[in-house]
């Protein structure tokens, strides 16, 4: 099995790279999701080059748009197009490599980029599987600031009210957003509690852990007749104390100095997990 | 070059009445910073609510808000404000009367290459088919200044969109002439009207240099009201002129240049061309980039005189 924990130190560089190329990018919330989605594109999801037309193929939707550049250093380690392609066109005049998912790109199965669509669409796409009596699985993954948009609950009634155990959304719970922390713009504790009570099934872990992601995405799979929520406790900024838990780091081009100790942070996270 | 882009004249103004009218209220959706409205909160929190990501609810709380004696000014990105809470603002806003001042911060293309969901190319077309709607584009930040100080005046709804950038000045605080809902009328010529809003007003201005180099002669009318449209200068411009031009940061379809086009079809019938971005996912790239490439700049303005004259 691949070493994912040090793969993910590689692709955290990566979405660096495009940030300062591209001159801008939601690089915070970049770092925090970066486990998630290594998880479900290297582990859970049966998506790749090779089947992206399959109709039976996993679907994933990033909510959490502006999380772009984790996503493309993903897809990019899964082959769907070349990294160094992403970093030198992310961001510029003409590029395809937009600061939000894109479907226009191979890997990409809805825009997004507004905030509180992806879940309701992936009801939507579960529902169509449960119609067509396909098995395929829906994932996507949302932040905790997102989760003020009433359409999040809307789609989270419908998911209980259709039994959707083919839905697994995954809430990217780092604990910031633009203005800072979430409890003092809009509280959302207890995760738990409120998913619960919207009849999902809930599964709370440390969502920078891949053996806790690893669990929970198995677990959810067994799950019948109710969708399930993973609380993915994180960390914003995920990889160096320049950005951890830093709510200006939310959008943010680091500077000289800066780039160059994350990069030494991010190495050594990698070179720690090898050594694991 | 200035550097206060409009975002944070709103602000000044609003710190400056705050003072005094304590019926003031800031109202953002996890959008303080990008609203230049982070040294309000901190100056009056009494008079800021946060309502979180939350545009629908945003905007239902200001109509509650100024039903009871409240004066809400709602910042949020003008693609958010003017479609996801597009039925809150027809409903709780326009139709109720209630006293809501929306105000679409980053509007246009100013996001760039955050791409689609973040431009707000629709916001006028949108908002200005709503009954008791009003839609002011400002061009500068006095101008901005000024349309703030009159929207605290009176107790309608409006719909204000302001771009992210700062932009050249076109007036200054000594000479900045303003009635309310009335257009600016910049210069005057026989050629050609040259009718924009916003940002575009800037190329505008500049487009009429360059035509007069030329020796043609363009008159260029400041349209901050789009609703409720300034028509009396329009028809007078189009009166004297050969050819009337529109320039918006909008999609081509029920925008300024609709609007000035059915004026004028109307009551004095001349060629209208519409300058504006496609019916399409604008091109990646920074607001200047995408202007030049569809031509909404001072040089694509001078060609479309040339071609159209
Ligand atoms: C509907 C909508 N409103 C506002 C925004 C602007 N916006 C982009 S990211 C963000 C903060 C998101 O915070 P969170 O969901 O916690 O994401 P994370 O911390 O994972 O970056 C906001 C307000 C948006 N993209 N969509
Ligand atoms: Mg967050």
């Amino acid at each position: 099995m691949e070493n994912l924990k040090a793969l993910s130190y590689d692709l955290r560089k990566n979405v660096v790279d495009m940030i300062v190329e591209g001159k801008g990018g939601h690089i915070g919330g970049d770092m925090s999701v970066m486990d998630i989605l290594v998880e479900l594109y290297f582990e859970q999801m049966n998506i790749s080059p090779e089947n992206m037309d399959d109709k039976d193929r996993d679907r994933f939707v990033m909510s959490k748009g502006h999380s772009v550049e984790a996503l493309y250093a993903v897809l990019a380690a899964k082959g769907f197009f070349p990294i160094e392609q992403v970093i030198k066109e992310f961001s510029k005049f003409g590029s395809k490599f937009i600061g939000h998912p894109n479907n226009k790109l191979p890997g990409i199965e809805m825009n997004s980029g507004s905030l509180g669509h992806g879940l309701p669409v992936c009801v939507g796409m579960a529902l169509a599987g449960k119609m067509n009596k396909q098995d395929y699985r829906v994932y996507t993954v949302m932040g905790d600031g997102e989760l003020a948009e009433g359409s999040v609950w809307e789609g989270a009634m419908a998911a209980h009210q259709y039994k959707l155990d083919n839905l697994c959304a995954v809430v990217d719970r780092n604990r910031l957003q633009i203005s800072g922390c979430t409890e003092d713009i809009m509280a959302h504790d207890s995760q738990e509690e409120r998913w619960g009570s919207f009849g999902w099934h809930v599964i709370s872990v440390n969502g920078n852990d891949y053996g806790e992601l690893k669990a929970a995405f198995e677990e959810a799979k067994t799950v019948k007749g109710a969708p399930t929520v993973i609380i993915a406790n994180t960390i914003k900024g995920f990889g160096s104390g320049v950005m951890e838990n830093k709510a200006n780091w939310h959008h943010k081009v680091p500077t000289e100095d800066e780039y160059t100790q994350i990069m030494k942070d991010l190495e050594a996270g990698k070179e720690a997990a090898l050594h694991e | 070059m200035n550097k206060i882009p409009n975002r944070q004249a709103i602000c000044e103004v609003l710190m400056e009445k705050a003072k005094e009218d304590k019926d003031i209220v800031v109202l953002c959706s996890d959008s303080r910073g990008s609203a230049s409205l982070a040294p309000f909160a901190e100056a009056y929190p009494e008079q800021f609510v946060e309502v979180g990501i939350a545009e629908q609810n945003l905007v239902s709380i200001s109509a509650g808000l100024a039903k009871c004696g409240k004066k809400p000014f709602v910042a949020s990105p003008a693609c958010f404000l003017s479609t996801r809470s597009y039925e809150q603002a027809k409903v709780d806003c326009a139709y109720s009367n209630t006293n809501v001042t929306l105000v679409g911060i980053s509007g246009g293309v100013s996001y760039g290459a955050l791409g689609m969901s973040h431009h707000s190319a629709q916001d006028i077309a949108a908002m200005s088919a709503i009954p008791n709607m009003r839609v002011y584009l400002p061009s500068d930040r006095f101008q901005t200044a000024k349309l703030i100080e009159a929207l605290l005046q009176d107790e309608k709804p409006a719909y204000i969109r302001v771009g992210r950038n700062a932009v050249e000045d076109i007036y200054t605080q000594e000479n900045c002439p303003f009635e309310m809902d009335k257009a600016t009328v910049i210069c005057e010529g026989s050629d050609v009207a040259i009718i924009a809003c916003g940002e575009m007003v800037q190329p505008a201005v500049k487009a009429a240099e360059l035509l007069k180099a030329e020796g043609i002669s363009a008159s260029v009318i400041d349209m901050y009201c789009v609703k409720p449209l300034d028509q009396e200068a329009i028809l007078k411009a189009a009166a004297h002129a050969k050819l009337v031009i529109t320039v918006e940061e909008h999609a081509p379809f029920g925008g300024l240049g609709s609007m000035v086009s059915q004026v004028v079809a109307r009551e004095c019938p001349r060629k209208v061309v519409n300058l504006a971005l496609p019916d399409a996912p604008v091109i990646t790239g920074n607001s200047k980039e995408v202007f030049d490439y569809y031509g909404l700049n001072a040089e694509g303005i001078v060609k479309t005189a040339k071609e159209n004259l």
